[in-house]
């Protein structure tokens, strides 16, 4: 099926009509005509490359009356989205050629985004020994990002072999920044509102104290490494001076950290609960701007499912993490767009085109996202009406879990159509598969 | 009042003072008499859902309801359904179907009572949430105090020991702040907050410089297993630069009183000559206790007028 979509504003510029053929863009201009064709009305969207998330749980397998593929490759889709990473804390952990393979498959088999796995750093997530790497990478799963995320690789001599051993993958390991010795039994940030509420501390040096060493650790043996999850002005700080020494490093922050503050925790409800926690004000402050000047490279969701008795508890006994694939692109638009830190490039450049180089997914020919709105380009693309606003209500969400801590919060925008290589995954905001 | 009461921070002076002039009035009319007993809370029904074992809070809970007429259920989660792994939410909803009027909850987790207030319509009583809040401690510290000194405004009252995980330490520094009182905080670094400096008290690292100026002082209990996670080097040497020993005592003013939440660590954070001494207030903290949490459930359940 061939599309010609009709005044859709590419990047948020002019209007202007798509046609798309055989997967690919065949051309971007004005009143563009062709036969046979299926006419999209898009007067006032703005169109951008299809997004790229680096950090998904999609809890296949193991927990999938939390998520399962297919559920969050839905809710991916609906976020604007065509390439997400499954990370790999799964049961069994995906830390072997076999994980990795079921969870592509799985992918596939959805059709709904391209599901991209990623390889547990070391055995079973225990910061013990690697897991096998090269195995993973010479997989169909075609492995490039390796993350114990949720636990952090806290031993500098096993980090230090990992960011080794992957440069041979053209991998990159990505770091959840924890010192596990400093939190200890941590519930939120450690500042001013934890003393009061009486929940034990997340200290910002926990996280910045990792990346300082990595950021060491990969400009020594000259590897690439990547930061999850940055939540503090801290770490921004240690990034924008390793980043301007040379290393090879690049840094993601999730939507909520660049909106939602450690206020949130003060009702106790466990539904902000995340790891890392919300931070402060100043740390939302300084996220944006380190992600409006490039420091931080791209924007991802750590989309966290849970299901609703592992969140319907006392804070202490609630797991961390919170839904973010659906809301992503609205909570960008709030915190960056109608603020003025970035322009619609930025956003496109922040959440496809540099999560894709980092993931490398952006060489691959017919399969490459991120890739610009250009003629020739894989058909990758979503289109959004940024001039709506929407409450966020949990129960009409495609993910299988409800834990959004947006509920009941007016966010801007709404993804009207995704599609995946000239196929619609969304069409009139509804999934089509 | 409020329906509930889950944290001290919650409470203004208005309400402060209600609760403690509705203790007085208590005492008073129980004073002398033969049957301890009043009808106020007649029929209705008050559980104390304990998740940590606390003989003492649960047994005052119980008599200030039983002295009120009510009924008291004592449900302990150690032996019933939440051992087999019930949560939090079904249990407070199975209570509030048998026809609970008020949940006195203990629960070693921050924030379980907000949660609770959250799911039942009857009302929330905090007897204790992790490190948070132990509110009816505060205010049966605050009715001591002002029984003692007979006031609270202007008093001057050092806090000293493990604020850092003390419950009793954050409900007295809301309430006695709300109630007019300064308070100074007094324990080693490890033992204080980061972010204590957001709240309404002095903060001081030496015990000696303090008790010439203080009206009171709040001795916490401090755990000797802190020590193994380095939040001081052994027991004696806590106990040399923070514990309250005959010396110490000796630097305080002719009227002022030593408090302790109990239990007690005798010979750690406090020497038995102190805590035996007639400026000990102990003894009496645990009988007002009871009318302090008359006055509580009464005000919850009966009505806000004072009895």
């Amino acid at each position: 099926m061939s599309y010609l979509i009709r005044g859709a504003r590419p990047y948020g510029g002019d209007p202007a009509d798509i046609l798309i053929k055989d997967g690919r863009i065949a051309a971007i201009g004005e009143s563009l005509s062709a036969t046979g064709v299926e006419v999209v009305d898009a007067a006032g969207l703005i169109a951008l490359p299809g997004l790229v998330d680096l950090h998904t749980h999609l809890r296949e397998p193991g927990r999938e009356d939390a998520e399962t593929v297919e559920t969050g490759s839905r809710a991916a889709a609906l976020g604007g989205f065509t390439a997400v990473h499954a990370m790999a804390n799964t049961d069994p952990v995906a830390d072997t050629a076999g994980v990795v393979e079921q969870v592509w498959r799985l992918g596939q088999e959805a059709g709904l985004v391209d599901v991209v796995p990623v390889g547990a750093v070391t055995v079973g997530l225990r910061g013990e020994r690697l897991a096998e790497l090269g195995a993973m990478a010479d997989s169909a799963a075609r492995v490039r990002v390796f993350s114990d995320d949720g636990s952090c690789v806290s031993d500098p001599a096993l980090m230090r072999r990992a960011l080794e051993y992957v440069k041979a993958l053209d991998g990159v390991v990505a770091q959840h920044a924890e010192e596990p010795r400093l939190t200890v039994g941590a519930q939120m940030h450690e500042g001013d509102r934890s003393a009061r509420l009486g929940l034990t501390g997340w200290p910002a040096a926990a996280e910045e104290a990792i990346i300082a060493r990595d950021v060491l650790l990969a400009g020594h043996v000259g590897a690439r490494l990547h930061v999850c999850h940055v939540s503090t002005a801290g770490s921004v700080e240690i990034l924008r001076w390793a980043k301007g020494r040379g290393v090879r490093v690049t840094a993601e922050v999730t939507p909520h950290h660049l909106l939602l503050t450690d206020a949130c925790a003060e009702s106790y409800d466990p539904v902000f609960k995340v790891n890392p926690p919300l931070r402060t004000d100043e740390d939302v402050h300084a996220l944006r701007a380190g992600l409006a000047d490039g420091t931080i490279d791209a924007v991802a969701t750590d989309h966290a499912p849970h299901a609703v008795e592992d969140k319907e508890s006392e804070w202490a006994q609630a797991r961390p993490g919170m839904l973010g694939l659906e809301q992503a692109l609205s909570v960008v638009v709030e915190a960056m767009v109608e603020t003025g830190l970035l322009d619609w490039q930025g956003v496109a450049d922040r959440m496809s085109a540099r999560p894709a180089v980092i993931g490398r997914l952006s060489g691959l020919g017919d399969l490459s996202q991120g890739r610009p709105l250009a003629p020739g380009e894989p058909a990758n693309l979503l289109l959004l009406d940024a001039t709506t606003r929407a409450t966020v209500d949990p129960a009409t969400l495609a993910s299988r879990s409800r834990n959004s801590p947006y509920a009941g919060r007016e966010l801007p925008g709404r993804v009207v159509a995704t599609f995946l290589r000239g196929t619609p995954t969304v069409l009139d905001g509804k999934a089509t598969r | 009042m409020k329906r509930h009461l889950l944290e001290s921070a919650d409470l203004d002076r208005d309400d402060a003072t209600l609760v403690l002039d509705t203790a007085a009035q208590i005492d008073q009319a129980l004073a002398g008499r033969e049957v301890k007993k009043l009808p106020t809370l007649r029929g209705r029904t008050v559980v104390n859902l304990f998740y940590e074992d606390s003989t003492r809070t649960r047994i005052s809970f119980e008599l200030a309801a039983k002295r009120l007429s009510a009924d008291v259920i004592n449900f302990s989660a150690k032996g019933s359904s939440v051992s087999k792994g019930e949560s939090l939410k079904d249990t407070a909803l199975t209570l509030e179907a048998m026809g609970s009027d008020a949940i006195v909850v203990r629960h070693g987790a921050s924030g379980a009572p907000h949660r609770l207030a959250h799911w039942v319509r009857g009302s929330v009583v905090n007897a204790g949430d992790g490190t948070h809040e132990h509110p009816t401690q505060a205010l049966l510290d605050a009715y001591t105090i002002r029984q003692r000194l007979g006031r609270l405004e202007g008093v001057r009252v050092a806090i000293v020991g493990d604020v850092l995980h003390s419950r009793v330490a954050r409900s007295n520094v809301w309430l006695l702040n709300t109630l007019g009182a300064e308070v100074t905080m007094i324990a080693p670094p490890t033992l204080l907050p980061v972010g204590v400096g957001s709240w309404p008290v002095e903060v001081s690292y030496d015990l000696d410089s303090v008790l010439p100026k203080a009206d009171v002082v709040m001795m916490l209990r401090v755990q000797a297993e802190r020590m193994n996670a380095s939040f001081f080097p052994s027991a004696r040497e806590y106990s040399r630069r923070y514990g309250l020993d005959g010396r110490r005592m000796a630097l305080l003013d002719d009227d002022a009183i030593v408090m302790h939440p109990g239990p007690m660590n005798r010979g750690m954070e406090i020497a038995a000559e102190v805590a035996d001494s007639v400026r000990s207030t102990i003894v009496e903290q645990v009988g007002n206790g009871v009318s302090v949490r008359m006055a509580v459930l009464y005000l919850l359940l009966g009505g806000n007028e004072p009895a």
